[in-house]
């Protein structure tokens, strides 16, 4: 008996050891992308003197890394090609990167990493609103620079944060507002259950009220969410003209599969997306999509001269079968924008560089872009797309001139309700 | 509108019942909490992938559409055979120890998942279903059923009627069942204990690929495909008692039926809630859920 016990207390080691190494590799697996690169930028760094050090902050593992990864990349690329041109203020730039994890906490403690351990420059990084408000009080705090590149929900401006995506009126305003005059009046609201689609369903409600539009249904799925039978049922008992879609994530494969399967196509109910981009509609296939609608700033199809070599050099640096799309177009105008800014200010000084990027322009891939001093966001055209059935966006709506950023929706009455505190 | 609301709960209910089946044998008859059970989802939903991707290099356009027959094939073939290979090589050791198989298994899930993004990409895929799957029976004008939800349902169907004529009318299905009714005493009459249990469990990931691969055709391809399933999965086999197929075919149908009753009266994420609640509420008047296995073993 005695030796059944310690036979067992044995195997029962052994075991605990394999599963802590099983453990292990998985750490190390899951680390593995990043560290190869942060290497690479050691390697780099001679003397401290002659480079400028920045950081790079997004969800390179877990749920997000499907969209960060693609931005990180075009970052990476802004930087290569700023050095290739002598670098900023005659010193190379040298990016260290780190990985949030899909974890807001982690965006958080990395930025204060970065900021404080590091004393690096500036960051790019984030996508999800929720990384944003975790990274924004350690900016604000360490008086750090942070370059967001995504479209998000508005109602904010940090002097700490510049926001390179467009807030809702370079996007979900103004394509309301075409839909109304194009498409009808009866709309349907469908989105994820968190901040962004809810905040940005209640603008819209507020813009339907005042413009003459009509809400049949509103609709809340948890991310993730992958069974829309329901909810489809609903649409089409509602028999709205258009659907207003801010699905994120998978949960758009699974709405757009289900919804042509029960016999909606474009041609029945008009479904306009704003955070579905030329890569999401290559991972749902650009059948089920042929004919719905996208609102951006940005399309791969874009027609700039600069369109054209940022797509060669993207596909160039990381193959043929990438595309490119409004955030990963977003984040190499950070970068971009923040070289021009530091140029003027003849440092990197924060408090310089923020005055100094007053009124920065920058001939973008979209066109040329602005920085408006007063809230940091940037002057961007808006433009309106239809899914070909190549997968690419047909540009079907372009606004003359690029908008200017109104992230509190100030020179909207309807709007006085839900930005007064 | 009753007839689509009772179709949409039949529906989501085969989709419950196929994605849980596999889990009720490696969870409901082996007791091993597989947390790695969605990642054989992923593998079964990206074969179908891969097997699009061969025929449409290797094989004359005219054999397309027959693609996603032998995808069905693939996937439950090399979840088959990756189940087993866990089995052999990690899960054997840690029966009668739930915990440590749950952190086990979910290690395991997670180096799926991420060696998935290393071989497919971050990204999503996508699958072209096949022609014959596309577009649904017009019943009226409003009302259309899908031929793929059809087809799923047909497939839990077989796969049900399968799975009972091997449980119950084979040799190899009854020995299955006497070990794990009681290990020991099957062991005593001569059944080789360690292979049945090998064969069960890749029965049961076998089971998870092929609901991968019907999961394909209406939901996202992509790395974290199995976590979105995981937990109705448990749901499922926890409510409707483990060890016998009653059971998981009776908590499909509640949850199932339930989610699509509330989501249509309410929202879709306040009848998840109301669902849950009625699962706990249940399971404190049935703890051992629905259908519970009546065996001679002294333990519990």
């Amino acid at each position: 008996m005695e030796f059944m016990e310690k036979w067992q207390e044995k195997r029962k080691k052994v075991w605990f050891h394999t599963v802590c190494f099983l453990f292990i590799t998985m750490l190390l697996l899951a680390g593995c992308a990043e560290e190869g690169e942060s290497q690479e930028a050691d390697e780099e760094d001679g003397s401290q003197e002659d480079v400028i050090e920045v950081g790079i902050l997004h969800s390179l593992s877990g749920t997000m890394a499907i969209s960060e990864v693609s931005v990180k990349d075009a970052e990476l690329m802004a930087i290569n090609e700023i050095n290739e041109a002598g670098g900023v203020l005659g010193k190379q730039i040298v990016p260290i990167i780190e990985d949030g994890a899909s974890d807001w906490p982690t965006f958080s403690e990395k930025s204060r990493k970065l900021l404080e351990q590091d004393k690096v420059a500036t960051v790019f990084g984030g996508w999800t609103s929720a990384s944003r408000k975790a990274m924004l009080p350690v900016f604000e705090e360490l008086n750090g620079l942070l370059w967001y590149p995504v479209q998000y929900e508005g109602l904010e401006a940090s002097p700490n944060i510049f926001y390179t995506g467009a807030t809702t009126n370079q996007q979900i305003v103004p394509s309301v507002a075409w839909l109304l005059e194009n498409r009808g009046k009866k709309f349907f609201l469908l989105g994820s259950n968190y901040v962004f689609p809810i905040t940005a369903n209640n603008i819209i409600k507020a813009q339907l009220d005042s413009e003459g539009g009509e809400l049949v249904g509103e609709e809340y799925t948890e991310l993730g969410h992958t069974e829309y039978s329901t909810v489809i049922a609903k649409i089409k008992e509602s028999k709205p003209d258009v659907i207003y879609n801010t699905l994120n994530g998978d949960s758009n494969v699974a709405f757009f599969k289900q919804l042509k399967d029960a016999g909606i196509s474009a041609d029945d109910i008009t479904v306009l997306s704003v955070s579905v981009a030329e890569e999401e509609i290559r991972g749902i296939g650009a059948e089920y999509l042929e004919g719905h609608l996208v609102a951006w700033n940005y399309f791969q199809t874009t027609d700039t001269p600069e369109n054209k070599e940022f797509v060669d050099h993207y596909k160039e640096a990381y193959g043929e079968d990438r595309v490119t799309a409004d955030p990963i177009e977003a984040g190499y105008n950070a970068v971009h924008l923040w070289a021009k800014a530091v140029e003027k200010a003849g440092t990197t000084d924060v408090d310089k560089v923020r005055e100094a990027a007053k009124g920065i322009t920058f001939a973008a891939p979209e066109g040329t872009v602005t920085i408006d001093g007063d809230n940091q966001h940037l002057y961007k055209k808006v433009r309106i797309g239809e899914v070909t059935a190549e997968g690419q966006l047909n540009e079907i709506f372009s606004t003359e001139e690029a908008v200017k950023p109104d992230p509190y929706l100030s020179s909207y009455t309807w709007a006085e309700a839900l930005t007064s505190p | 509108m009753w007839a689509i609301q009772l179709f949409n709960g039949l529906s989501y209910s085969s989709i419950l019942l196929l994605v849980a089946l596999g889990l009720s044998i490696t969870f409901g008859l082996m007791n091993v909490i597989n947390m790695a059970h969605g990642e054989f989802l992923m593998i079964g939903a990206y074969m179908v992938y891969v097997t699009q991707h061969l025929f449409q290099q290797y094989a004359p356009a005219a054999w397309f559409d027959s693609y996603y027959i032998f995808a069905l094939f693939v996937s439950f073939t090399v979840a088959f055979f990756l189940g087993m290979l866990l089995e052999m090589g990690l899960v054997k050791f840690l029966y009668r120890r739930p915990l440590d198989s749950l952190l086990a298994t979910w290690g395991v899930g997670m180096m799926l998942q991420q060696a998935a993004k290393m071989i497919f990409g971050a990204p999503n895929v996508a699958v072209t279903s096949p022609s014959w799957l596309e577009g649904g029976l017009q019943l009226t004008s409003v009302v259309v059923l899908p031929y793929k939800r059809l087809f799923i349902l047909a497939l839990v169907i077989v796969c049900l009627l399968s799975l009972y004529i091997y449980l119950y009318r084979t040799a190899a299905g009854r020995s299955m069942r006497a070990v794990m009714q009681n290990r020991d005493m099957a062991g005593c009459l001569g059944i080789s204990t360690r292979k049945v249990d090998r064969i069960t469990f890749a029965i049961g990931s076998g089971i998870a690929g092929l609901a991968g691969s019907a999961l394909a055709l209406i939901g996202p391809i992509g790395s974290s495909l199995g976590t979105y399933y995981i937990v109705d999965a448990f749901m499922v086999v926890v409510l409707g008692g483990v060890g016998k197929l009653a059971g998981v075919v009776f908590g499909a149908v509640t949850i199932g039926v339930l989610n699509v009753f509330f989501e249509s009266w309410l929202s879709a994420s306040i009848a998840k809630v109301i669902v849950f609640v009625i699962v706990i509420a249940f399971l404190q008047w049935r703890p051992r859920g629905f259908v519970s296995l009546k065996t001679r073993a002294l333990e519990s």
